[in-house]
């Protein structure tokens, strides 16, 4: 598999005039990276489960970011879902102002920043995703053109999200490489959604890449929402640190692209530090998700909670990994996780390995993971009371579905999200 | 006068780092039942963990002797093997360890300790069964792991029988009726009355008057901010009933130090 | 430290009481791998030349798996790279002579496995359960008991040297057939240079009156141990077989890579019990053996049932997933496994449940005990493939952890290709409860019966699932770490 064709687009890239002389340098090495690591492939433990060859082989072309696109636009407005702190519209990567609504000094983009005379190397850029160990990861940094950054200082609390928006312009074999740095100072509170759609109907590739820092007792939830509905290939890694009695809260949501692999990693990195992730994979055709987790204990006292469910209807195929690594010095730690999988279709199949590693004595550690299928008995009890079979297979994915989807904190996004959830398993249940 | 079966002098604890008790006196002769009241927060139970040995409680100051011996040298064992019993408020759940096996290791573990022959899987049983009945407990419940999905009475009960079994010399009641039904709480109170002789003392640690129209105790003690603030006869726990804790705040000021 | 930590580490550092030597004069080959060495085994051992031929295959094999460095790595134990030249791969008593009546037996040898607690002798034991016993020490078997009783049955149970050549078509059609000799880079070099092991055959519809089991002794310096058991339940038949291991203490490594083949045709079922305690090495991870070892089962037979117990406290480091191949429709799997590793013990283990018929079920217990510096890892696949309509899988593994330097790990691989099937695992890991060590103590109990009791109890759901003399010899094994007996 080769990564030639990243070259020539590689060197292609012209950087933003307004740029600052370290953006060159940090590419021209994560580039180094990409290459000398190349695609990963299955002998690789990390991607067993998934095959990326189908990237690999394609010729992807960078979106020029030509103006105004219609089609762009209605994607765009598409997934509006009620008011906000801030909205930000990445179009192939790079901040579309006409799209957006920005909220100054707080979530705004590092291009606006540069334009605004101020050139230093944000906070956490490059610092907790490691492009020697993730190859996708150091591909969307030889491609950082621009990127979403949310800072929320000190004692600030914001009631309403920052949207995050990312799509790539209408073309054949699109790529965009979307990055995300978010900080969230000592006792802030937000909730930042990043939103991944489709503007055509197109192969498209997104390689996105998420930094997060929470700050000494800050409160952050971060939703990820991969509702793409091209044929769309989508890598995402996302790494976070977090704080002192801080706590973090991810919603991972993929409910489209034909293969997903998300890495997601958090670091407790000192007492009292809490994190919360749910996920929900939805997959239906041959679509394939992987989603692989992992949070690091480094200090006493941490606590993390897990849930990742899974629905395959079709032919999908879903994977998860969750890794639980417990540190010498992190006693006292509370660590649960549960991955309970739905197969709905008789070609669908998963992986489920989660993993705990313990090297501290004093922990409360546990995981579980179920595959199963509807409960048939649910099933007739419905139907007996004049529900369609239909009706009650998408009844139950929902029910199934409810406790991620109510676990996002915007009544609007659960209510999108929700009737995106409803129409998947509609089409999964007519078509088996 | 005879050595008194338990004397507290001057006891201060921790809990952890944190100061509970700050200076308790009680004296408990063989024979009688002392009933220990107070509201939430004031030592009850801090007592009750430091009479049995309860590791991450310390005392910091003061004695504690029991039948005139050094209490605070003895391991927690060794403390049970010379005869007290403590009826846990909250007792553990032991997966994988049946009930009755426990319990002999327990009884014969006390035994040669006292110098006593150890006692046989038959007449175990035999003396099981007699103190089940005595407690109203389903036999099925010695088979099954120590507390394990027992419910709240069952554990109560279980305590209790354990108390009948290993015929302590002091038996120390922790908050026992707490969270007790009427029949729970008759058969509790049946089987700690049973007990009842010259020679063996009880303290019974509540935070309710009821549990005492059943055990009538001998002597009452209030119990506030980890002091004694008054003794007396079983009047007390009724004016307590009455009244409530609220008095207590004034009464703590006014309390010798 | 605290207080209950002192006596876990006073009580987990007990000394191994096996490990003796037997003075005994051996018939050995040089160290060193080569293609002289199997045809020297082979030639020893009178093998017919197909067998040879399959040896030879073996070898050429492991010789490109060797130069690929192909040796497994993806496992949590840490030693270093092994030289296969410097292993001796024959030793045996020079007593030994044809395999002939239990008065032949060297009385060395007898008074050898009467110090470990192994009668050779055919009376019933003081329990009054008979066992027959296989008895294998460094390379070869020295002793069979029970043979002729057996046989009056049509059981066939002898070492797996003497199966080769009385029944050779039995052991031609199966050897191999559930572990191929290619399966893997330990599997490979067993099939190359194996030298005994033991063979039972059980026919059709007979159940086997009595519990079968092999001894293994590792005695010789320098000597790699690899047998080769090889079980076949016929129809209906029934079988219930204990495996047991000790070693001398050594200061240097000791390879033991063993293969295990069982087969059960429809409606027959097989229980293989193990306790596992080869010297572990010292306090300091000094020495021990290394217990490399494939075990399968194939369920071919429709409601067959293959049953793996295992309870593992000895070896420097152990590698071993006892598994099953549930192709019968109906066939049933079931691992239960006790791993203790104390000091510095490395542990990787577990079972793969590979279910390919129809309404195949299995059920994984597995309980970690983790000491010392022990390290622990439970790693266990569970794959449903397509065709496995209405099969069911549950796992339960929990890990008890002593002490403040050990670690353990649990790894599951769950593989649903199916959408009928139903798939629960559940992992917990815990301290051993302050609150726990507490009620027993205000009970009377001291600290080392408390903490033998509340292990014990851990373990219980295998415990139980072990023929009652194992049971309680594996209840000393854990009490030996752990303190003496229970109760």
């Amino acid at each position: 598999m080769s990564t030639l064709g990243f070259r020539e687009a590689f060197e292609a890239l012209v950087p933003d005039a307004a740029a600052p002389a370290w953006l060159g340098d940090l590419r021209r090495e994560a580039f180094q990276h990409f290459e000398a690591a190349g695609f990963p492939t299955r002998r690789q433990e990390a991607w067993r489960y998934t095959n990326v060859s189908a990237i690999a082989e394609t010729t992807f072309e960078l979106g020029s970011d030509a103006g105004e696109d219609a089609s762009v636009t209605r994607a765009v407005n598409g997934a509006a879902f009620g008011e906000t702190a801030a909205t930000l519209v990445f179009v192939d990567g790079r901040f579309a102002p006409d799209l957006s609504r920005t909220l100054p000094e707080v979530a705004t983009s590092l291009s606006v920043s540069w334009a605004g005379g101020s050139t230093g190397r944000p906070g956490p850029l490059g610092e907790l995703v490691d492009p020697k160990l993730h190859p996708f990861a150091a591909l969307n940094t030889a491609f950082l053109c621009d990127a979403a950054r949310i800072e929320v200082p000190q004692n600030v609390t914001l009631e309403k999200p920052i949207h995050l928006i990312f799509v790539a312009t209408p073309g054949a074999r699109r790529v965009h490489h979307p990055r995300i740095l978010v900080g969230a100072r000592a006792s802030s509170r937000a909730t930042v959604v990043a939103d991944f759609v489709s503007a055509s109907p197109e192969v498209s590739f997104c390689n996105a890449v998420t930094e997060i820092e929470v700050g000494p007792g800050a409160n952050l939830d971060f939703v990820l929402c991969q509702r793409e509905t091209s044929p769309t290939f989508h890598v995402s890694n996302l790494a976070a640190r977090v704080d002192r009695d801080a706590r973090l809260a991810t919603h991972t949501l993929c409910l489209g692209g034909n293969l997903v692999r998300n890495d997601l990693q958090v670091r407790l990195v000192a007492e009292g530090a809490e994190c919360r992730m749910n996920g929900l994979y939805l997959g239906t055709d041959r679509e394939r998700i992987d989603n692989y987790t992992e949070v690091c204990h480094e200090a006493p006292h941490g606590t993390s909670a897990e849930l990742y469910k899974g629905i395959l209807a079709g032919s999908s195929h879903g994977v998860f990994r969750g890794r639980v690594i417990v540190a010498p010095d992190a006693q006292k730690t509370d660590a649960r996780q549960q991955n309970p999988n739905l197969l709905l279709g008789a070609g669908a199949e998963v992986n489920s390995r989660p993993q705990l590693e313990i090297r501290a004595d004093d922990v409360k550690c546990s995981h579980g993971s179920t595959v199963g299928r509807l409960d048939e008995e649910a099933i007739f009890y419905l139907r007996s009371r004049g529900v369609g079979t239909e009706h009650a297979r998408t009844m139950l994915g929902q029910a199934f579905a409810a406790e991620i989807v109510d676990a996002v904190p915007d009544q609007g996004l659960r209510d999108a999200l929700l009737a995106l959830i409803t129409a998947r398993l509609w089409t999964t249940g007519e078509a088996s | 006068m005879t050595t008194p079966l338990l004397e507290l002098r001057d006891v201060h604890a921790n809990a952890g780092e944190t100061p509970i008790l700050k200076g308790v006196n009680l004296t408990l002769h063989a024979g009688e039942v002392h009933a220990l009241m107070g509201p939430n927060g004031s030592g009850k139970s801090t007592l009750a963990s430091v009479l049995c040995g309860r590791p991450s409680f310390s005392v910091t100051s003061g004695e504690i002797l029991f039948e005139g011996k050094d209490l605070l040298a003895l391991q927690p064992e060794i403390r049970a093997r010379e005869g007290i019993f403590m009826a846990f408020q909250y007792p553990v759940e032991i997966p994988g360890v049946p009930n009755n096996h426990f319990l002999r290791t327990a009884l014969n573990a006390i035994r040669r300790h006292q110098g006593q022959p150890e006692v046989d899987a038959f007449d175990f049983l035999a003396l099981c069964r007699e103190k089940m009945a005595q407690v109203e407990m389903p036999e099925d419940l010695m088979k099954r792991s120590i507390n394990e999905g027992f419910s709240g009475g069952e554990k109560k009960r279980n305590e209790v029988l354990q108390m009948l079994l290993l015929e302590p010399k002091l038996a120390v009641l922790d908050e026992t009726d707490s969270g007790l039904d009427i029949d729970a709480l008759r058969c509790v109170a049946e089987g700690v009355n049973s007990l009842r002789s010259p020679e063996r003392g009880m303290l019974v640690i509540t935070h309710y008057q009821r549990l005492l129209d059943s055990i009538i105790p001998d002597v009452v003690h209030v119990l506030s901010d980890g002091r004694i603030v008054r003794s007396g006869d079983r009047s007390l726990a009724l004016e307590l009933e009455e009244k409530g804790y609220g008095w207590l705040e004034e009464a703590a000021g006014a309390a010798p130090a | 430290m605290s207080e209950s930590d002192a006596t876990i580490e006073r009580l987990t550092r007990e000394e191994y009481r096996y490990g003796f030597v037997t003075d005994i004069e051996q018939d050995t080959v040089p160290p060193g791998l080569s293609e002289e060495v199997v045809r020297l085994i082979s030639a020893k051992k009178k093998e017919p030349e197909w067998l040879l031929e399959w040896r030879l295959k073996a070898y050429a094999r492991f010789c490109e798996l060797l130069a690929d460095e192909a040796d497994p790595t993806w496992a949590m134990v840490d030693y270093p790279k092994i030289n296969y030249q410097d292993i001796i791969y024959y030793s045996a008593p020079k007593s030994i002579k044809e395999l002939g009546s239990l008065d032949e037996v060297d009385p060395e040898l007898l008074s050898t496995y009467k110090k470990l607690g192994i009668s050779l002798e055919e009376q019933k034991r003081i329990s009054g359960v008979k066992v027959a016993v296989d008895a294998v020490f460094d390379s070869v078997s020295v002793a069979t008991t029970y043979k002729d009783e057996l046989e009056k049955q049509g059981i066939l149970f002898c070492s797996f040297s003497e199966a080769v050549h009385k029944y050779p078509d039995l052991v031609k059609r199966y050897l191999g057939s559930v572990v191929p000799y290619s399966d893997n880079f330990f599997a490979c070099l067993n099939s190359a240079v194996f030298t005994d092991g033991s063979f039972a055959y059980i026919p059709k519809g007979v159940r086997c009156p009595m519990e079968l089991s092999t001894y293994f002794r590792i005695n010789a310096a320098g000597t790699g141990q690899f047998e080769r058991t090889l079980i076949v339940a016929e129809e209906g038949a029934y079988v219930s077989y204990l495996e047991g291991c000790t070693a001398p203490m050594r200061d240097e490594n000791q390879l033991h890579a063993a293969v295990v083949e069982l087969v059960a045709l429809d409606d027959a079922e097989i229980k293989y019990s193990t306790v596992q305690n080869w010297y572990p090495g010292d306090k300091d991870g000094k020495g021990g053996i290394y217990n490399f070892v494939t075990k399968r089962g194939a369920c071919r037979g429709k409601r067959s049932k293959i049953s793996w117990t295992q309870v593992e406290t000895g070896s420097a480091i152990t590698w071993k997933y006892p598994s099953c191949l549930l192709l019968g429709e109906g066939s049933i799997g079931e691992f239960y496994s006790v791993a203790l590793t104390n000091n510095y013990q490395q542990a990787d283990t577990g079972t793969k449940m590979i279910h390919i018929g129809k309404n195949t079920r299995s059920t994984i217990i597995s309980k970690g005990i983790a000491a010392g510096h022990g390290q622990q890892s439970y790693r266990g696949l569970v794959r449903m493939g397509p065709k496995a309509h209405g099969a069911r899988n549950y796992s339960q593994c929990d890990s008890l952890l002593l002490g403040d330097r050990c670690g353990a790990h649990t790894f599951p691989y769950l593989e649903v290709k199916n959408d009928s099937a139903t798939v629960e695992h559940e992992a917990t890991t815990s301290k051993i409860g302050e609150d726990q060590l507490f009620y027993c103590r205000q009970r009377g109990l001291s600290e080392e019966d408390a903490i033998s009791m509340i292990v014990n109890g851990f373990c219980k759901e295998v415990l139980r699932e072990l023929p009652m003399e194992f049971a309680v010899e594996a209840q000393n094994l854990l009490g030996i770490s752990l303190e003496g007996s229970v109760g």
